[in-house]
């Protein structure tokens, strides 16, 4: 079973955190194992995740779409979720340890602003008291949600270093975390993060593989070929992939950003790089340069543009597990709209890429082949950046 | 015996305190670092801690954030640095301790780092990322090369991490002084002499004292029962105030005299 007692996954992992932290990491570590085993926390956190998000999300055939790319698709509509995307899987979760660790306040990055929205909302839910960083470039791109946090009751604390993206609003709140630890849980958005962060986070986006393994046996009395999702810091796909770990048969193929292209080193294709660092708590693959300074990223889509990922992920690769590919902003744009007109179904950009692969996929697996797509959240909160780059 | 132990040494036959003082390697530039160590030298720090900037530094504040952000924009790398360690070391004798982030450490290779430590006349180490269950290798490529491993404990250190870290510092134990970021402050918590007194039940290493602290008067209390004080951002803040001016070396030096005491 990994990861190990101290979070590794291979060489992947671990805990690289200043000490100040380590109490906190631990107590988490902690209450959560005892969580994991608990009936009464489970059976909570299901009636949440029933009851509030709106769970189980279809396991949806997308006829038109499938017809289209010549092999049988699946989507996973996590994008039916209440706020919009799979973050509120884990916020739940993390919602119900923080007020089981009896931490009035809680705090959090977030990039396209689905993870704030979405701790945001458990926190009015649960009356904790929310912050959220967010750089001031995605406060720009993704402004719907910046209004939604606040409606939420949330602050959104603007992140001014760096690129103004996802990875500075993370180290911003690390540094809240360090202060304020006493009496702030940091609800991590993804799979990253020092552990118990990528194994947690990982159990609760679970729902999502255990679902889909279960909807897809009842529909097609088998298991899928392939299975495809975005990867940013990967939570989505973490949560798809790993309940069928054991199924060897079943590929997994994480869909990075590419960005502007790989060659032109705008990019956050951080798997596809396959360089080994540490940053925010975890050695796993991230984009740096000669001398370990973490390098600038670019994508269209805010939730992927991050130059680390989960060790997990990293893990995957090395074994072989998992493959790792990478769609450009323009191929992302364009499955945009591949699945909003085949469908109707708008999905955010983060997810839009994973539709980008299916397209490339089109005419190099078998017509047999069945697959399952994340669709991760919605595109609602997209319309203003693909209203700029999308002509119709 | 390396130079760290050497200094402890002598201190406590003096009955002195260490004063430490952190810079940023390359802000505003190479130039002016290799100026301040050699004054700082002739001033009498203690010990010098030289910082490796980073992209993302976690456990700094502003003042430091900008610094090292400065620094990187002017091309400052590991390599350059220990270039820079290695001029002064023809004419300062001065311990020096890289504080640096794991990632630096870890993309050069912590084997390589260690042996460039050692022959550029690095003393010691101190990486605040870096705890050490993950430093076992690190521990002995430093070992091998006579390099000291500094660890950190702060307030929310159970006794049983104190015990482990205690056991692990080498060359002296750096006691983050409250729960936040690098950054003056002007009262620190009340707390730090028990704390230091604590961390004093579990070892004889020296205790030294850093972040917030920032006035000379703090220093002075804390040396009433710490082994020595480590003072950063106050010491990059008035670097930063002084830049471009002529005498910018004279005036930096004479704040930390005046901290010194």
């Amino acid at each position: 079973m990994l990861p190990d007692k101290r979070g590794h996954f291979g060489v992947f992992g671990g805990r690289f955190v200043p000490e100040t932290l380590s109490y906190a990491l631990d107590e988490l570590e902690k209450v959560y194992a005892r969580a994991k085993k608990d009936k009464k926390f489970q059976q909570e956190l299901a009636y949440y995740l029933h009851e509030y998000a709106g769970r189980p999300t279809s396991l949806y055939f997308a006829k038109n779409l499938s017809q289209y790319l010549g092999f049988k698709v699946y989507l996973k509509r996590e994008d039916l979720l209440h706020t919009g995307a799979h973050k509120i899987n884990n916020t739940l979760g993390q919602g119900l340890l923080a007020r089981q660790m009896k931490k009035p306040r809680v705090i959090a990055e977030t990039g396209a602003g689905q993870h704030g929205v979405a701790t945001a909302t458990v926190a009015a839910l649960f009356g904790l008291k929310c912050d959220v960083y967010m750089g001031e470039e995605d406060i720009q791109r993704q402004a719907l949600n910046v209004y939604r946090m606040k409606l939420l009751g949330a602050r959104v604390i603007p992140v001014s270093s760096g690129a103004r993206t996802l990875k500075d609003a993370m180290t911003e709140a690390l540094r809240d975390w360090v202060t304020n630890v006493r009496h702030t849980h940091y609800v991590i958005g993804t799979v990253a993060g020092p552990h118990p962060y990528p194994a947690m986070v990982r159990d609760f986006q679970s729902i999502i593989g255990k679902e889909a393994r279960r909807q897809i046996l009842a529909k097609e009395k088998k298991l899928p070929d392939y299975l495809v999702a975005c990867v940013g810091g990967g939570s989505n796909a973490m949560g798809l992939f790993y309940p069928f770990f054991n199924d060897k048969k079943v590929k997994f193929i994480g869909v990075e950003a590419a960005g502007l292209g790989l060659r032109t080193g705008k990019h956050a294709a951080t798997l596809v790089c396959n360089k080994i660092g540490v940053l925010h708590g975890a050695k796993s693959n991230l984009l740096e340069d000669r001398f370990g300074q973490v390098q600038l990223t670019h994508s269209i889509s805010a939730g992927l543009d991050y130059p680390g990922v989960g060790p997990e992920h990293a893990y995957y690769q090395k074994i072989g597990r998992a493959k790792y590919f990478a769609v450009t902003d323009q191929e992302a744009l364009e499955a945009f709209k591949l699945l909003s007109q085949s469908e109707g179904v708008i999905p955010a950009l983060e997810s839009a890429h994973a539709i980008a692969y299916l397209a490339k996929m089109r005419g190099k697996v078998s017509k047999k082949s069945l697959v399952i797509v994340c669709v991760s959240g919605r595109g609602d909160k997209d319309m203003g950046i693909v209203t700029e780059n999308l002509k119709l | 015996m390396n130079r760290i132990e050497k200094k402890f040494q002598q201190l406590k036959k003096n009955k002195r305190k260490a004063f430490i003082a952190y810079i940023t390697a390359g802000y505003p530039n190479i130039s002016v670092t290799e100026r301040l160590i050699k004054e700082f030298d002739r001033l009498g720090v203690d010990i010098l801690e030289l910082g490796v900037p980073f992209s993302d530094p976690m456990a700094d504040g502003p003042v430091i954030q900008d610094a090292s952000k400065a620094a990187l924009d002017k091309g400052i790398n590991l390599e350059k640095i220990f270039n820079l360690v290695k001029r002064s070391r023809a004419s300062c004798n001065i311990p020096i301790c890289l504080m640096t982030y794991y990632n630096p450490v870890f993309c050069y290779g912590e084997a390589k780092f260690c042996q460039k430590s050692k022959s550029s006349g690095v003393d010691g180490v101190i990486i605040p990322d870096l705890p050490p269950e993950e430093a076992a290798g690190f521990r002995k490529s430093a070992a091998q090369n006579n390099l000291d491993t500094i660890f950190l404990l702060s307030p929310t250190s159970s006794p049983a991490r104190i015990k482990m870290i205690s056991a692990a510092s080498k060359g002296f134990i750096y006691y983050v002084s409250l729960t936040g970021v690098t950054g003056a402050r002007k009262t620190l918590p009340p707390d730090i002499c028990r704390q230091v007194k604590a961390i004093k039940r579990y070892t004889g290493k020296p205790v030294c004292v850093g972040f917030g602290v920032s006035q000379g008067l703090q220093v002075k209390e804390i040396n009433r029962f710490a082994d020595g004080v480590i003072v950063g951002s106050a010491i990059v803040k008035k670097i930063k105030e002084n830049i471009n001016q002529p005498d910018l070396i004279r005036k930096v030096g004479s704040f930390v005299a005046g901290l010194k005491g």
